[in-house]
Order: C-alpha cells, then sequence, then structure tokens
C-alpha cells in the first residue's frame, strides 16, 4: 500500500494494498494501458542518495592540474580499468570497476538549496506550478509495483534507514505511496527493521499475544463488515505474514557470508548495500539508500578521507555482487545528491577548508538495468566549475531510467484532484529532452 | 487513578452489562432509536424516513463520552473522566459533557489545528512561509479560535490585511501559496471560502475573478524572510481589476482607491451571498461527522449537489442568526440526537452512509493518536523541523494537536497520515489503514517501548491490590469503559494459557479489595502478584494494553 493507484483513492473506502492480498481493489485503475516505449531491461532501481550534495571533483571529476586552491591535499586521482578514465584516489576499488558504470560528469540545475535541489532532482520537475510532483521512487513503485505484477510482501518502495524530511517523496499521489523506511541500522548483530523486527518478544509470545487480541478486539468483531474494519483485518494478516513469515527473514543478514559482509563494510551503509541487493533478488522495485553526511561545509577534506573509502567499499562491493549474481543487467545503480559542491575551496574561518553547495554543475552515476559501464557522458572544464560539453539535465537522466524501466514518461499520473498530469512535463520539467543515449 | 476508582471499576466489572439502565447486546449502543427533538434531528430522520432507512440506534454512554472527547478536544478521556461521566446519574449530562468540553483549553488547540491545515500553515517547501511567519500565522489563528472571533470578520480579516508577514499573522494568506500570480490566489480565496476547485472553473471565469486579486504586492524588507503584503495600487495597470466579475457573474464596481479585496470579501460576507455560510457550516459539520452535507467539504458545484439541502440551508441561517458565530453551531451539532447515533447501522449503503444514518467508524488523526498513546502511558514524543531554527525547539511534552507548523513532525506523524499542508484540500489527510500503520502499532521498538517503559502503566500495577483492578484500569484508561463479561473471560483464559499466569488470577472472583484490612496495596501479598513483584504478570498486563491498543475500538473514532 505504498502505492496510491487509482486518482479517487484518497477517498474511496477500498481496500489497502502493499500485499498481494485482496490486490483487486485499487490495483490498475487508473494507469495507462498504454504499450512501453521500449521493452524495459530494467526491474529495479538502487539509489544511493548523497544526501547533501557530494563534492564532484574528490569523487568522479577529480581535476588534479587546477592547482590547490580547487583540489586541496586530494591531487592524486587514479586511474581505473577504463584506459582513460580516472577518479578520485580515495575510491580505489570503484576504480577496479569502472568498466560496470557511467558517469555524467555534466548534471547541472542550477540551484543551491537543499530543498529546492532536492526536489529538482528527485522529481525531475521545477517547483512553483502549484503541484507537488512524486518522486521518481514513488513513480516507479507506482508502476512497477502491484499494478506492474509485483506480487511480493514487501512494500514495492523502501528506504534505508530513513526518510529525508525536508522533502515529501509521494508528492500529491498522498501518504500511501510514501516509501516504507525501515529505521534501524543493519550494521547492528540484528537490524531491527521498525515494525517488521522487534526485540525481545518470542514469537510464541507474539502468537499468543495475538490470539488475545483478536479476542478482546470486542469492536471489531460486532462490526466485522464495515469496510474500515474488513481494511484492518487485512493489513493486520499482511503484517503477521511479515512479522512471523518467511519475507521478514530478508532484513537477517546474518544470513550472508561473513567474508561478504566484510567486503560491503560493516557499516551502516555497507550493510545497507547488502541489504539493498537481498530486496533486488526479492523484486523489489525501488529501494533508496539516504547516505548521511555530504553536506561538508567545514573540514571537508576530513570528511572525506573518512566517508569515502565507506562509500567505496559499499558501492564497489555491490556493483560486484550485483554483476556476479546476473542482477546488474536488469538493476539500476543511480548515485548522486542534490548537487555537488564548490569547486573551489573556500580556506578561510570559519570554513578552514571547506566546500559549499553547487548546482551550476556536478556528477552523478548510473550503472546497470540497460545504462552501459565504462563511459563518461559530458565533460566539465579546467576547473570543474562549468560545462563544456554536453549539459545534462535531470529531466534527461529521469526519462532515460523510465525508458529502461518501460515507463512512459507521457502516461497520465493519478491525480487526486483528477488533474491531467503527466509522469514527466517538458513544460515543468527541469530543462532538457536529450536522453542519455551515449550509454543506453 | 487512585483507589478507591480502581475499586470501582473492578467492582462493576462483572456486573457491567446488568448494571446498564437499557441491557444491550453490546457496549456500544442503548436500545433506544432516535426522536426528533431539535430541528437539526427533525430534518435528518424526515430525510432518512422518506429514503426507507432506519437510523442507528443512540450510543452507549461510554462510547458518547469517548466520542465527544475526541470530538470536540481531540484529546481521549482520563480513565478517572470516562468513570466519572458513566457513573454519573444527571438527566442532561451529555449536553452538560459537550458544554463542558467546549470550554476546554484543548479545544482551541484542536480546531486551530484543523483551520491550520485549511490555511496551509507550514514553514517550509512548498509552502515556505519560513518559521517566524507561522508563528505570526498560527498565533492569528489560535487567538481568533480562542476568543470565538466571529467568523465573517475572521475570513474578512485574512482576505484584507495588510502589513509584515512577521507581525500581522493574517497576510500570510496570501503567502501560503505555492502560485502567487493572481490566479493562484483567487483559487486558494474559491477554496477556502468558497469550497470551490477554481481550477476547474471556465477559464474566463476564473480571470474575471483574478481581478480581486491583481493588486496584492509583496514587498521584501532588510530583515531576512520578512515580507510586506500590502494593496499595491501600482498595480492597478495590469487591467485585471477592471474586469473584475463576482463568482456569480456580476461585474464588481471597483474605484481606482478601493483595495479590490476588500471589494470582494465585503461580498464574501454580506447577507446576499448564502454561500459563504453553507461553506462554513458544512466544514464544521464534515469535521464533527467525518462526510460532508456537500460532501467533500471543499468541492461545491452544481453538480455534487448537498445530501441533504434542507438540513444545509437550516445550519446556514442558524449561523448568520447567532451572528456567525461557529461555536453555536459547534453546540447545535454535539447536542442533537443525530450526533448521538451509534456506529453500528441498521442499514447499510452509500444513501445511508450520506444521509448520517450512523456514526461512521474514522481512523483517529495521527496527532490525536499520538497524543492518546502518549498520555494513556505518560510517555513523550519528539518533533523537528528539518530547518534547525532555535525558535523551532519543541519541548519534551508537546501535545501534537499543538503543533502550529506542519513543517515540524515527526516519522509517525507522516507514517498515520498527517496531511501535508501542501493544498489546504480536506482529503489531504490520509484516513486510510495501511499495512506499516498495522506493523508500526503491533511491533514497533517505538509502541513497545512506550508500553514497556511507561510509568503510568507502572504506577497502575503498584497501586491496584488485584488484578481486577488493573484490567478495569487499563480498559478505562485505552477503550474508556470497563471490560465486558466476555472479556473478563478471555482475560482469565488468557491466563490458562500459561504465557502469563498472574495477571488474571481472580479475574473470576467477585470484589476487589482483598488485600488487606486498610485497602493498602501490599507488595507481594497473596492477591497482588500482578504488580512489581512478578514479572509474568506484568508482561500479561502490557498483551492486554498492547491487545487494546490494536483493536478497532482504540484506533478508530466511533
Amino acid at each position: 500500500m505504498k502505492t496510491i493507484l487509482t486518482a479517487n483513492d484518497m477517498t474511496r473506502r477500498d481496500a489497502l494494498r502493499w500485499t498481494a492480498l485482496g490486490a483487486g481493489g485499487l490495483m490498475v485503475g487508473g494507469l495507462p494501458a498504454r504499450a512501453a516505449v521500449r521493452p524495459a531491461t530494467a526491474k529495479s532501481v538502487i539509489q544511493i542518495w548523497m544526501w547533501g550534495g557530494p563534492a564532484h571533483l574528490d569523487t568522479f571529476d577529480p581535476k588534479p592540474d587546477a592547482g590547490n586552491d580547487y583540489t586541496g591535499p586530494l591531487n592524486k586521482p587514479i586511474e581505473t580499468n577504463v584506459p582513460g578514465i580516472r577518479i578520485g584516489e580515495l575510491l580505489p576499488i570503484l576504480a577496479k570497476r569502472a568498466d560496470k558504470y557511467s558517469i555524467l560528469r555534466t548534471m547541472t540545475h542550477g540551484n543551491n538549496g537543499h530543498e529546492t535541489a532536492s526536489y529538482m532532482v528527485q522529481t525531475g520537475h521545477k517547483p512553483g506550478d502549484g503541484t507537488v510532483y512524486p518522486g521518481v521512487g514513488a513513480v516507479v513503485s507506482l508502476f512497477k509495483g502491484y499494478a506492474g505484477g509485483y506480487k511480493g510482501l514487501l512494500p514495492p518502495y523502501i528506504v534505508m534507514t530513513k526518510l529525508q524530511g525536508r522533502f515529501a517523496e509521494a508528492g500529491f499521489l498522498g501518504s500511501r505511496a510514501k516509501p516504507f523506511a525501515t529505521g534501524g541500522d543493519p550494521a547492528q548483530s540484528r537490524f531491527v527493521v521498525e515494525g517488521v523486527v522487534a526485540e525481545g518478544i518470542s514469537d510464541q509470545r507474539q502468537q499468543a499475544r495475538r490470539g488475545l487480541m483478536h479476542n478482546l478486539n470486542t469492536l471489531g468483531q460486532t462490526m466485522a463488515d464495515d469496510p474500515a474494519v474488513v481494511d484492518a483485518v487485512k493489513a493486520e494478516q499482511a503484517a503477521y505474514d511479515l512479522i512471523l513469515g518467511d519475507a521478514g527473514k530478508v532484513f537477517d543478514l546474518s544470513q550472508e557470508k561473513e567474508s561478504l559482509r566484510e567486503a560491503y563494510g560493516k557499516t551502516r551503509f555497507g550493510q545497507s548495500c547488502l541489504m539493498a541487493r537481498r530486496l533486488v533478488e526479492r523484486g523489489v522495485p525501488y529501494i533508496t539508500i539516504n547516505y548521511e553526511g555530504w553536506d561538508t561545509h567545514k573540514g571537508h577534506f576530513n570528511d572525506m578521507r573518512r566517508k569515502l573509502p565507506e562509500l567505496d567499499k559499499g558501492m564497489g562491493t555491490l556493483l560486484k555482487d550485483l554483476a556476479d549474481r546476473g542482477l546488474l543487467e536488469s538493476t539500476i545503480v543511480w548515485w548522486g545528491g542534490e548537487f555537488g559542491r564548490t569547486p573551489k575551496v573556500q580556506w578561510e574561518p570559519p570554513w578552514n577548508g571547506g566546500r559549499n553547495h553547487f548546482g551550476k554543475v556536478f556528477s552523478h552515476v548510473v550503472a546497470g538495468g540497460g545504462f552501459k559501464g565504462g563511459r563518461v557522458v559530458g565533460e566539465t572544464n579546467a576547473t570543474g566549475e562549468e560545462v563544456k560539453t554536453r549539459p545534462i539535465y535531470v529531466t534527461d537522466l529521469i526519462t532515460s531510467m523510465y525508458d529502461l524501466l518501460g515507463i512512459d514518461s507521457n502516461a497520465k499520473l493519478p491525480h487526486p484532484q483528477g488533474l491531467d498530469v503527466a509522469v514527466m512535463r517538458p513544460d515543468t520539467g527541469v530543462a532538457g529532452s536529450n536522453k542519455l543515449t551515449e550509454i543506453m | 487513578m487512585n483507589r478507591a476508582l480502581l475499586a470501582g471499576v473492578a467492582a462493576a466489572g462483572l456486573a457491567w452489562a446488568a448494571a446498564a439502565a437499557e441491557p444491550a447486546a453490546n457496549p456500544y449502543e442503548k436500545n433506544v432509536a432516535p426522536q426528533a427533538r431539535t430541528e437539526l434531528d427533525r430534518l435528518v430522520l424526515a430525510k432518512l424516513e422518506k429514503l426507507g432507512i432506519q437510523p442507528a440506534n443512540i450510543c452507549s454512554d461510554a462510547v458518547f463520552v469517548r466520542r465527544a472527547y475526541l470530538d470536540i478536544i481531540g484529546t481521549l478521556p482520563t480513565g478517572k473522566e470516562a468513570w466519572a461521566f458513566i457513573q454519573s446519574q444527571e438527566p442532561n449530562k451529555r449536553t452538560a459533557l459537550v458544554d463542558v468540553l467546549m470550554q476546554r483549553p484543548e479545544f482551541t488547540d484542536y480546531w486551530t489545528m484543523k483551520w491550520d491545515e485549511t490555511l496551509r500553515v507550514k514553514a517550509e517547501f512548498p509552502i515556505n512561509l519560513w518559521p517566524n511567519a507561522v508563528q505570526a500565522y498560527h498565533r492569528w489563528i489560535f487567538t481568533a479560535v480562542r476568543d470565538n472571533m466571529p467568523f465573517d470578520k475572521f475570513a474578512r480579516e485574512l482576505l484584507t490585511a495588510n502589513g509584515s508577514n512577521f507581525r500581522v499573522g493574517p497576510v500570510n494568506f496570501y503567502r501560503a501559496v505555492q502560485n502567487k500570480e493572481p490566479a493562484g490566489l483567487a483559487q486558494a480565496a474559491a477554496l477556502t471560502f468558497l469550497g470551490e476547485r477554481a481550477d476547474k472553473w471556465p477559464k474566463d471565469k476564473l480571470a474575471a475573478f483574478s481581478g480581486f486579486f491583481a493588486q496584492i504586492g509583496f514587498k521584501s524588507t532588510l530583515e531576512w524572510k520578512e515580507e510586506f503584503v500590502y494593496f499595491n495600487t501600482a498595480l492597478a495597470t495590469n487591467g485585471l481589476t477592471q474586469k473584475a466579475r463576482f463568482p456569480d457573474g456580476t461585474p464588481a464596481k471597483i474605484g481606482p482607491e478601493d483595495d479590490p479585496r476588500v471589494v470582494f470579501a465585503d461580498w464574501l460576507i454580506s447577507a446576499k451571498n448564502p454561500v459563504f455560510a453553507r461553506v462554513a457550516v458544512n466544514r464544521v459539520w464534515t469535521w464533527l461527522l467525518g462526510r460532508g452535507i456537500v460532501h467533500e467539504p471543499d468541492d461545491f458545484r452544481a453538480d455534487n449537489p448537498p445530501s441533504n439541502p434542507e438540513l444545509l440551508d437550516y445550519l446556514a441561517k442558524e449561523l448568520v442568526k447567532a451572528k456567525w458565530d461557529l461555536r453555536q453551531i459547534y453546540r447545535l451539532i454535539l447536542t442533537s440526537e443525530v450526533y448521538q447515533l451509534s456506529s453500528l447501522p441498521k442499514t447499510r449503503g452509500a444513501a445511508a452512509e450520506a444521509n448520517f444514518a450512523y456514526y461512521p467508524l474514522r481512523k483517529l488523526e495521527a496527532e490525536v493518536l499520538i497524543d492518546a498513546l502518549n498520555q494513556i502511558t505518560g510517555t513523550t514524543e519528539k518533533y523537528v523541523s528539518a530547518i534547525p531554527e532555535p525558535f523551532t525547539y519543541i519541548p519534551e511534552d508537546q501535545r501534537a494537536i499543538q503543533l502550529g507548523d506542519g513543517s515540524i513532525s515527526s516519522s509517525f506523524l507522516e507514517m498515520f497520515g498527517r496531511p501535508s499542508r501542501d493544498t489546504g484540500l480536506w482529503a489531504e489527510r490520509n484516513s486510510k489503514t495501511s499495512a506499516d500503520q498495522v506493523l508500526h502499532m503491533l511491533n514497533s521498538s517505538h509502541v513497545q517501548r512506550k508500553l514497556e517503559q511507561s510509568p503510568k502503566l507502572m504506577g497502575l500495577m503498584r497501586n491496584a491490590t488485584s488484578s481486577r483492578e488493573i484490567i478495569g484500569g487499563l480498559y478505562l484508561m485505552i477503550l474508556s469503559r470497563p471490560p465486558t463479561e466476555q472479556e473478563w473471560k478471555t482475560i482469565a483464559d488468557y491466563a490458562q494459557l500459561g504465557v502469563a499466569p498472574a495477571v488474571a488470577e481472580n479475574s473470576k472472583g467477585g470484589k476487589s479489595g482483598k488485600s488487606g484490612k486498610s485497602g493498602k496495596f501490599q507488595k507481594g501479598g497473596s492477591s497482588s502478584k500482578t504488580s512489581s513483584g512478578s514479572s509474568k504478570g506484568r508482561e500479561a498486563a502490557l498483551d492486554i494494553a498492547w491487545s487494546l491498543f490494536n483493536s478497532q475500538e482504540f484506533l478508530y473514532r466511533h
């Protein structure tokens, strides 16, 4: 039930959905039966959201010749396994896997505010026309979720481990299209997924108290035919399938080999990447890892030395693991944040070697699901401050992903007030309509 | 809860059904059909009779006390309050309760929250009012609700105020929109006060109506994010004002010195315009009864007629007669027989629902639910704003219904359908049950922690002298009524399972108060193993509380 599938869903007393149970009710209703633009190559998306905006110069667009005022101490980029492509020196594992991904070096929208930039990058729309659009995750889980044939018990849109808060992922689709946020920490010995895994309650007590709850539900029994009660009973059944059934076991990371867990890194981010692979294996169409800590205004280079190795292990291992299991072909991995960071280092106090917000040009990375690897799209100038060739607008990237997923960007979205709103609208989109044909 | 009260509940428990004035098959209704005592009742019941729909019975006292608290002040009655009402022999106790509740401070909190939603009070994206402005706007609404500002004045001030967004609260009405073009401002005014979705109007109608909003100026100051909203005569040159027409098609006469907003506001609230009062009373009716006479309350249009036009007209005229005192409309509704109908329908179906043949089950709002959980368990909740401004710091014991800013929230509020306040639409609040909400109530560490670390429940267990008192106390605190005979038996059977022997050991015994001559609690006494002395007993009591938290009776208004 993370998805709303019909326009009048908000007011209908209809069955809820998240699980295959009672799938008849509100499934497809408003979705167009149009043929997809092209055969879908991607089934799932793993979005690594670099919350706060990562520095493009220190990751995927190094500028060693720009001088110390631009590079800071990170001035020795490394060769990758693709001749001619160099990336930041703190990403050695990703350097060995550059054949698996493509770097988009000329992303641009020009906005330096977290909120507005996040909204634009995650929806592909400019704010201000009175409509708050759903993010890519809500759209993908709408089309690729239960309406698109997904039958899993797990919600079709899962966020690890917490929501961003600043920005409503679901937009006008409303709170029912919001992702399921796991909470907890997958790097702990037990990943306590909020609502699914409870600490200190044995299965026996779970069973017993469930019986007690049913027997004490006097109003529910008295009004068993009320639509609200029918909904609640279905939702409860679905919930227990996760709590006590096999579906919830996906969150038990102890089922993985210790060596693999180590390779991902025993960090919140590393284990979230591993978790994402397990969710993809179970067909979950959209998984977001909200990776915090990239808004590095002060002490930027210390943060890079601490965080980039963590990113390198997690993402580097994820790409290999997906490829080894034959999942990369059908899974888009999308890396990036709301903007990049100022190429010119702010050495003065209070920043003392910091980088500020930079929406004029920044890097994103895509892999798998039909995107070719080993390529660079777009070129920036010598300091990484300007687009030199091939600006890439957010719409270019998002419509390309929708193409690979078989989602028609002109399809209508179900709008609660019945407004005629398409998935992507050229007139309100964040400029541009040049899909990433170079790497598709 | 005090000792005497607990003992009383325990004693009353077994004889609950028998003791009730009119024995009924369930604890939710009286075996009494509604009577047409007021004009409102007459209008609703006559319509039902005409349609051949039988209305539900009158609800029980236990249902009424819970319903009245939740509906009037968005707050669960305490066990003590519920029990006092149930026990009371006063003949007019229902009306008396309505009057008392309408004087409570939570009345202001709760109804300010409803208006905050309708008026889009939110600091951040996409409304972007900014925290200082939100404080001014919220505070103005709060004061208007508290002091019972006449509704015509309320609307007029929102529509015509001039000044700083930080100092003059109502000017934020025109700032709390995403589209500040005249058409966008016109749509906000139409939605709020005419209950109409002007984006669906014919283009020329909207254009003509936009003329009233074509001379609103916005001007920033030297203070960060301060903005003045004012009547900007310089904008007269845009030509829109001269073409302004009222929504009914009448051309407006606006002189060069006239603020077009004032011309519109005076037309809106004049006695010649019946729409304004209808929209207002319909909102209140929807809030109290879960469904509008025109439904949804912000979708007035020719092809969406009221289900009972006479009822709508009657209430609207009463509002004008009461000099726009909305509280009188609340009282009219809340003291009617129609409001007291039980939620157990005698007739189902769309017509019964649209004509108010029963009180519909409705999920508690996210804010009301978390406040209720906190009240029962004696715990608190953390609310945060994504923007760490010093003035958005939230004290630990803040109640969710008092949160003035839609940008200050918690994951619980988001999950349980708190509206985003992006549009002001009634339907923005999600009233459906979802599996993640159910998972959260059943199995989250959040709710489990509230139970296990609850000072209130621990206090109850410490002070009670028998398991009967604990169970009776839990029922009153959570469901606002004592257990039924069947429920006592279920709990005794649960003990037989061996999961939790102590809690129900003497739940079949009659009277309580075995614990000693003085009636004082004796730790470890033979009849009080349920207290801190027995962890099994404690666990069982928590399982009962947990079961009740997950019952529809707790989670829904009924």
